[in-house]
């Protein structure tokens, strides 16, 4: 358990400028995205983005910072958005503001918690990971046993506009749904925050990182465990409600082993040793699946690739890899990175561009229709059956490979140099 | 009376083909330490290979090179992937697994394609060996049935009578000990993963033509093999046999008895609403054994591991 990366820990206590600014800076991206991104399919993608982040966030509660790695962490927000979609079809519906309703999400995503968590967090590790895969699995099944609630195969749909208007916004369009989801993302984003920061946060981490220890100072690692997991479903359940305000649907697929995967997924790339690895992950996840989807069907692939790539080289993750290079900015060594950062990487993603575009290639060789042979790929198109195009990304690939290897001696050197005080040799 | 016994001989199949899977990934995890959540993708992996095999050189080659090829994969897959996540802690080389089948799944799309693929049993086994009744049962089944304890008998035989077999079970216990005998033990791990998987690949092999080869076909298997082997007791051989037979068993006779919630109700002394439909309790009255024959397992699962975490025959914690 001590292997996951330590979160960064600051003892001073009180909220000074420095600490406020990235939430303020947050906020203020927050209100101003819209404004860069205007289009509605980015609205849509920054929607989705927002919900994402809070679940990955209140997936990180128990996989960062309480050491503990669940594979059903969808059913608190499958069953939590279910609720809310439930309540949207109600008469009452109509006498509740509709931005209060991911609290009540979170609610139920709590209970549910509160319950499962009751056996299932007696101990850490693999027989956690078990209890929530069953658990799982076994709500994902009754979704299609108990249709009253679930709503079966088709799911529960409602409407969010019947909601009591809120001070006159009666969320008919993106842009309202998208302040509204921005709203309860900082706002949970914060409380988040602020959770891991009281004894009780601190706590989980001791106990992440030595259960037996953390027992001799008094503290029932059990119920420490406990109290995270509890947490954690609240926000999963908010970040469910969220998600039936945004999509008005919730079906069997909220709840199944693909979506708690694919949290996992989002968690672990953006890194789980930092507060907002979560976040980036969130982001990066979401722009790859929107970005790569319209141009590949193999996107899922490149993903998977991506996923096993950073469990194997970068373990803490792309915001793991961020926070390395605090130490050369702060010693004003970072200049020495950037050439050899420039010649070993831009030749690594020709390698990779030109590896994809032969995966591509073969692809569309084996997978097309009978007698079409045109694709089009990186804006240019030719025919698979032609040599040219074989020759092209074989080359890419493998001259790229061998300058990055060449250079990456060079840039091994010139980082340890750079994580030195006054920048010197060895 | 007929019926039971054509039932037994099912959910013995099923039983066997479970237990062929967690037979490796138990001894994994004894050894290693690591659940490994891509053993499915391996069985996967058996059954496309075999395929391919078997387009050229007949289903018996197919049998006899695909677990091989699996093997090497696997202990490569040790070898160069999770030899390397271990120094990160166990919570890593599980994600590292999780993250392998989602990947293996990737690629099999991508080679094999998203459909189904027309792998088919010999011709030579097909048609009824004997029928009970009125009931016939495939040769298939028997060749099944008589292969899987074949395996069995001889996991057993290495591991009790040959002297690989006591490497393995003191490196089982005591690796570190072992490792100081002068016994490579990485190179153990790595065997044992190869073999876990080529096993895993055997059970592609016969159960593809049956249970259908297609790319799901290692999720929708894959956590069930799980389930079996905590309920046995992670690290136990004969724990895996019974947890394989009990949940082949209970899962084939809940789909072929249809008991019905409403039966049950009504003969407890509840009277049905009606209609039916419009009853809150509609879902509970209409349930029936088939619907929940799958998430039995689960069930069992989640009550072994509250009340028994050592599982059936476990020496110790998950």
């Amino acid at each position: 358990m001590q292997s996951l990366e330590k979160t960064q820990t600051r003892s001073d206590g009180g909220v000074s400028m420095k600490s406020a600014m990235p939430w303020i800076f947050s906020a203020v991206m927050l209100v101003l995205m819209p404004f860069i991104f205007q289009s509605n399919s980015a609205i849509t993608i920054m929607n989705q983005m927002a919900i994402t982040i809070v679940f990955a966030l209140s997936y990180n509660m128990l996989l960062g910072q309480g050491g503990m790695l669940s594979f059903g962490h969808a059913v608190y927000m499958g069953v939590g958005g279910f609720v809310c979609v439930h309540v949207m079809n109600w008469e009452i519906f109509g006498s509740i503001p509709l931005p209060l309703l991911p609290l009540l999400g979170g609610v139920f995503g709590m209970i549910l918690a509160s319950m499962v968590g009751y056996f299932s967090t007696r101990k850490a590790g693999t027989v956690f990971a078990m209890i929530s895969l069953g658990v799982g699995e076994l709500i994902a099944a009754c979704s299609v046993i108990i249709v009253v609630f679930f709503g079966g195969e088709e799911g529960v749909s409602g409407d969010r506009t019947y909601g009591m208007p809120f001070f006159g916004v009666e969320f008919l369009s993106q842009i309202e749904v998208y302040y509204l989801t921005a709203g309860w993302l900082l706002i949970s984003a914060l409380l988040m925050y602020l959770f891991s920061r009281t004894p009780i946060g601190r706590m989980a981490n001791a106990v992440r990182d030595n259960p037996e220890r953390a027992e001799f100072l008094g503290y029932s690692s059990r119920w420490v465990r406990y109290n995270s997991f509890v947490a954690a479903g609240f926000f999963a359940g908010i970040a469910g409600g969220l998600f039936a305000i945004n999509y008005e649907i919730l079906t069997e697929e909220n709840l199944n082993l693909t979506t708690s995967g694919s949290i996992l997924l989002v968690t672990f790339l953006g890194g789980v040793g930092v507060f907002f690895g979560p976040v980036v992950g969130a982001i990066v996840f979401t722009l790859l699946q929107t970005v790569l989807s319209l141009e590949t069907e193999i996107w899922s692939l490149y993903v998977g690739a991506l996923f096993v790539a950073t469990v194997m080289f970068f373990p803490s993750g792309l915001a793991g890899v961020m926070q390395l290079h605090i130490a050369p900015i702060k010693l004003g060594t970072w200049r020495l990175l950037v050439m050899p950062y420039i010649i070993t990487l831009v030749p690594a993603i020709i390698c990779i561009l030109g590896l994809s575009g032969l995966i591509e290639l073969l692809f569309h060789a084996r997978h097309t229709a009978i007698g079409e042979t045109e694709m089009t790929l990186f804006w240019v198109t030719f025919q698979h059956t032609e040599i040219l195009p074989w020759v092209v990304f074989a080359v890419k690939a493998v001259v790229g490979f061998w300058l990055a290897r060449k250079n990456a001696p060079q840039m091994m050197d010139a980082w340890h140099r750079a994580n030195k005080p006054d920048g010197a040799d060895t | 009376m007929d019926l039971i016994l054509v039932n037994l001989i099912d959910g013995l199949v099923t039983g066997l083909l479970l237990f062929m899977l967690s037979a490796g990934l138990t001894l994994i995890f004894s050894m290693m330490g690591v659940l490994n959540f891509a053993h499915a993708s391996f069985y996967m992996l058996g059954a496309y290979f075999a395929y391919q095999i078997s387009i050229y050189l007949g289903f018996w080659m197919g049998l006899l090179i695909a677990p091989l090829l699996v093997g090497i994969v696997g202990a490569a897959v040790e070898r160069y992937g999770l030899r390397r996540v271990h120094q990160y802690g166990h919570v890593p080389e599980l994600i590292f697994t999780f993250g392998l089948a989602l990947l293996i799944e990737e690629l099999v799309k991508f080679i094999w394609g998203n459909d189904q693929i027309p792998y088919q049993i010999p011709e030579i086994l097909e048609g009824a060996a004997f029928s009970i009744s009125s009931y016939d049962i495939p040769a298939y089944k028997v060749f099944m049935i008589f292969l899987s304890l074949g395996i069995f008998a001889g996991l057993l035989f290495v591991m009790t009578r040959t002297r690989v077999g006591m490497i393995i079970q003191a490196a089982l216990s005591y690796p570190r000990t072992v490792e100081a005998l002068g016994h490579n033990v990485p190179l153990v791990f790595m065997g044992v993963f190869g073999v876990g998987t080529a096993l895993a690949g055997v059970a592609g092999v016969i159960a593809g033509p049956v249970l259908s080869t297609f790319p799901g076909m290692a999720f929708v298997l894959g956590s069930i093999v799980f389930v079996t082997i905590v309920i046995g007791g992670l690290g136990s051989l004969g724990g895996a046999l019974v947890a394989a037979l009990i949940i082949g068993w209970m899962t084939t006779f809940a789909k072929a008895y249809n008991i019905r919630m409403e039966d049950i109700l009504t003969g407890v002394g509840f009277t049905k609403p009606e209609p039916i439909w419009d009853s809150a309790w509609a879902d509970l009255w209409t349930l029936t054994s088939p619907q929940i024959a799958d998430i039995l397992p689960y069930l069992l699962m989640i009550l072994i591991l509250v009340f028994r975490p050592y599982g059936l025959f476990g020496k110790r914690d998950v």
